[in-house]
């Protein structure tokens, strides 16, 4: 009979680590192909942390010498954010991540301006939710996913009665299911023209690691970005807002982040965010050509080894398949005759790290709205596939996955 | 686990509800030298707040499974959940009937789409934290036994399980008592082990009750309540509402003695009430008839609610059913010994997992009570036990 020890308080992460090998398990052992989900911290962000975390204690609103350091810190990282996204370091708003960026937008704009948010059917349930929330309206998108801007011109050409009064757009930067790139500036110019009061927020969560954003501060009035989505830690993003525009603060207290967001800044985090971020901007267009290969590879050789496997909302040409509308980091496939937990279970047991879909709050996984959106018929997006590479991915991490899947779903499919 | 302990490591999939029992469940086999794999299923995705399911409730199950080291998995079985246990729940309320999700979500989804899902993904067995037993009798015959705690026995909404389902599962902690169980989670430093039992319906709130949940889907409707004579007595708000034995709740407690619904008819909306005596009939016609192996007639103890007493009966078999053939026919399975450890049988030899909706009965018999016996609601299970052992279970009319 063998003992069972029950591991408490700290212990889980060793016994993770003993269960494994080595505590740095997941570079040795895993192929990680789910950097749309997080992304493993760059070691220039590592390193720019660490002295935040170790000697350097101070809280940037104080007066004294470590304060004013640790103010002089965020505000570089602060400089990097407005740099990355063409905007004014003074509309950097840091916040607790992505999720909270998008609140702040959405809310924080609306609880200011009223009238009505506008969104589209594919956003991220960070915009979705509080969209919902606000009963605004939900713009459909096409079968590639690319919201249906007719569409969108009839949302905003609404007859102007005070309670239909557009106040905020809100149009992801690129779709974090399936890497569709949204046609932004179309839709700044739609709104431009026909709700020239309302103001445009774009959740570019995952377009920063793949595409150039510095566009988006001039055009834009409001940007969500998320650290950990490009090689910064978790728990830390930003809202960059345009001059002028006004908000609503989501969190009152000491009046941080000129009074747009209070409670002490994550001083670590935010200065490994603004690392990250540097490092991303100055490698991104040779990580895109390389990331970019090994998605072609990966998602080619899966197509063809896989009976009936869809590449999901791209046209395929006489010449190949049309990836130009996607970013170079995501491969997302529906495989009849597949459940994506089963199959995402297979691949975990030999060290493939995906998803498919989002997870609710008790970690299940939910029928994928996008794909709902998108028109994906349900037995298919049973069978969704998110395959997400990043700056660590390497041709390696490709072949084990191909070693991996054609196989877990050949057996999967002996079990219908 | 009693004689279907295995001498060799299997590959488990521990179901965990994040309550003590499953948590202890996984435990054991892990001190049996199992690997175990803990996986809850998010079946409803509603309002939850009875203990099963809940999202805390899959906290609760993860920290077991990070405590005791083993994998841990959520399945979103909830299509299946609502098709199979929440429809039909809804639907015979409709009807008048008093159907009971417990059991068929245990029918369709704990022992059907989990086998099948644990079957996809290479495991040997399931086992679950029911207060029961599996017994391996002459001829490798598996059976379900009540549990060594009688007040905690879940025997009877296990009640449907046959020989293949059996093959396949282990029940850990049917030879501890309650009390044994608690201690063991405790030792062990469980954070469940002082849990409180959840004991009602996973969708159904405790707030809102079943009334609040079916008036959202069911189209209520008031009804007239007489006696066996046709006498008019008054008007019950929701006859959906009533059930058969019911006393309480119909304003008929002025004085005299007791009167209970005698008979619900909702497509008349009619509500028959009488005395005690009328309660009481020697006889049940019962469908859905499934069996532990073959269709059993003659002398059982019939079970007519999850904890009630088992009294004597004899069974009459009016239609076996289609389905009882093949594999609940066979009394020896080859390979059933994968579960008693002969190290011989390799996976080609070991039987079968469940097909989809095996456990779904179509047997007809007719209970005769020893003694008369109080209505059993329409739609209610009457599980037919040999001594301790599960025989067959069906469903009243």
């Amino acid at each position: 009979m063998r003992r069972v020890v029950i591991r408490g308080g700290l212990a889980p992460h060793r016994h993770f680590a003993e269960r494994s090998g080595t505590a740095s398990s997941l570079q040795a052992m895993a192929s990680y192909l789910d950097h749309a989900a997080s992304t493993r911290v760059r070691p220039e962000a590592l390193d720019a942390m660490l002295p935040f975390l170790r000697d350097e204690c101070g809280n940037p609103s104080g007066a004294h010498g470590a304060a004013r350091r640790a103010r002089a810190a965020i505000d570089n990282a602060r400089d990097v954010v407005a740099e990355a996204l063409g905007a004014d370091p003074g509309g950097v708003v840091f916040t607790s991540g992505g999720t909270e960026a998008d609140n702040l937008a959405v809310f924080g704009v609306h609880d200011r301006h009223g009238g009505t948010v506008v969104t589209s059917a594919t956003e991220h349930h960070a915009v979705l939710d509080c969209v919902r929330a606000l009963d605004g309206v939900v713009v459909p998108v096409d079968s590639r996913g690319v919201i249906d801007l007719e569409r969108l011109a009839e949302a905003l050409a609404e007859p102007s009665e005070a309670a239909r009064r557009v106040s905020l757009v809100s149009i992801m930067t690129v779709n974090n299911e399936v890497g569709t790139i949204q046609p932004l500036r179309d839709v700044v110019r739609l709104v431009r023209e026909l709700a020239p009061d309302a103001l445009v927020h774009t959740d570019a969560v995952q377009g920063v690691p793949w595409l150039d954003v510095a566009w988006l501060g001039q055009e834009v009035d409001l940007i969500s970005i998320s650290a950990h989505k490009f090689g910064g830690p978790k728990g830390v993003g930003a809202l960059v807002v345009d001059r002028g525009v006004q908000l609503a603060a989501r969190q009152l207290g000491g009046g941080q982040e000129q009074e747009r967001r209070s409670g002490t800044q994550n001083v670590a985090g935010i200065v490994g965010l603004g690392a990250a971020l540097a490092a991303t901007v100055a490698e991104r267009a040779t990580t895109v050509e390389r990331v970019g290969k090994l998605r072609d590879r990966l998602a080619d050789s899966l197509l063809a080894a896989i009976p009936d496997a869809v590449e999901t909302g791209v046209e395929r040409r006489g010449d190949g398949p049309d990836r130009s509308n996607k970013v170079a980091g995501i491969v997302h496939l529906c495989l009849p005759r597949i459940e994506s937990e089963a199959l995402l279970y297979l691949m975990d047991k030999q060290g493939i790290y995906a998803s498919a879909a989002s997870s609710c709050a008790s970690g299940a996984m939910e029928p994928s709205h996008v794909l709902a959106a998108m028109g994906i018929p349900r037995d298919l997006a049973r069978g969704s596939l998110r395959l997400s590479l990043g700056w660590s991915s390497t041709e390696s991490d490709v072949d084990a996955a191909l070693d991996v899947i054609p196989p877990a779903v050949e057996r999967l499919r002996l079990f219908p | 686990m009693t004689a279907a302990t295995a001498e060799r490591p299997l590959k488990v999939l521990c179901a965990l509800s994040g309550g003590v029992d499953s948590s202890v469940a996984a435990a054991l086999l892990l001190e049996r030298g199992h690997d175990v794999s803990g996986v809850t299923m998010k079946l409803w995705g509603g309002e939850s707040d009875t203990g099963c399911c809940s999202v805390s409730d899959v906290d609760d199950a993860r920290r077991v499974a990070q405590q005791l080291g083993i994998d841990f998995h959520v399945f979103n079985f909830g299509d299946e959940f609502g098709e199979h246990v929440v429809e039909p729940y809804i639907a015979e309320y409709a009807a008048g009937r008093t159907p009971n999700p417990c059991i068929e979500c245990n029918r369709h989804l704990k022992f059907d789409r989990l086998y099948r899902r644990a079957e996809a993904l290479g495991f040997d067995a399931v086992a679950t934290g029911h207060h029961a037993r599996v017994v391996v009798g002459p001829g490798g015959v598996r059976r379900v036994k009540r549990g060594a705690d009688a007040a905690k026995d879940q025997s009877y909404v296990l009640s449907m399980l046959d020989q293949v389902a059996l093959a396949r599962t282990l029940l850990p902690i049917g030879e501890l008592t309650k009390a044994e169980v608690r201690a063991h989670a405790e030792r062990l430093g469980m954070r469940t082990a002082a849990k409180r039992d959840s004991q009602d319906v996973c969708f159904i709130t405790s707030t809102g009750g079943r009334a609040e949940f079916l008036a959202r889907h069911v189209p209520l409707a008031p009804g007239r309540m007489i006696d066996e004579e046709g006498r008019e007595l008054g008007t019950v708000p929701a006859v959906q509402l009533v059930t058969i034995g019911q006393r309480k709740g119909l304003g008929l407690e002025g004085g005299g003695a007791p009167r209970y619904v005698i008979d619900v008819d909702v497509k008349r909306r009619t509500v028959v009430v009488g005395g005690e005596h009328s309660l009481y009939v020697s006889r049940v016609r019962c469908v859905n008839a499934t069996w532990s192996t073959v269709p059993v007639e003659g002398e059982v103890l019939a079970q007519a609610s999850a904890h009630g007493a088992a009294l004597p009966a004899r069974l009459e078999v009016l239609d076996p059913g289609p389905r009882s053939s093949p594999s609940s026919r066979r009394s020896s399975l080859p390979g059933s010994a994968l579960l008693d450890g002969d190290p011989s049988v390799s996976g080609s030899d070991a039987p079968g997992w469940p097909r989809r909706g095996s456990l779904v009965g179509d047997g007809i018999v007719d209970v005769h009570w020893d003694e008369p016996h109080r209505r059993v609601a329409p739609g209610q299970t009457i599980a037919f036990y040999h001594g301790d052992e599960v025989v067959g279970a069906a469903i009243a009319t």
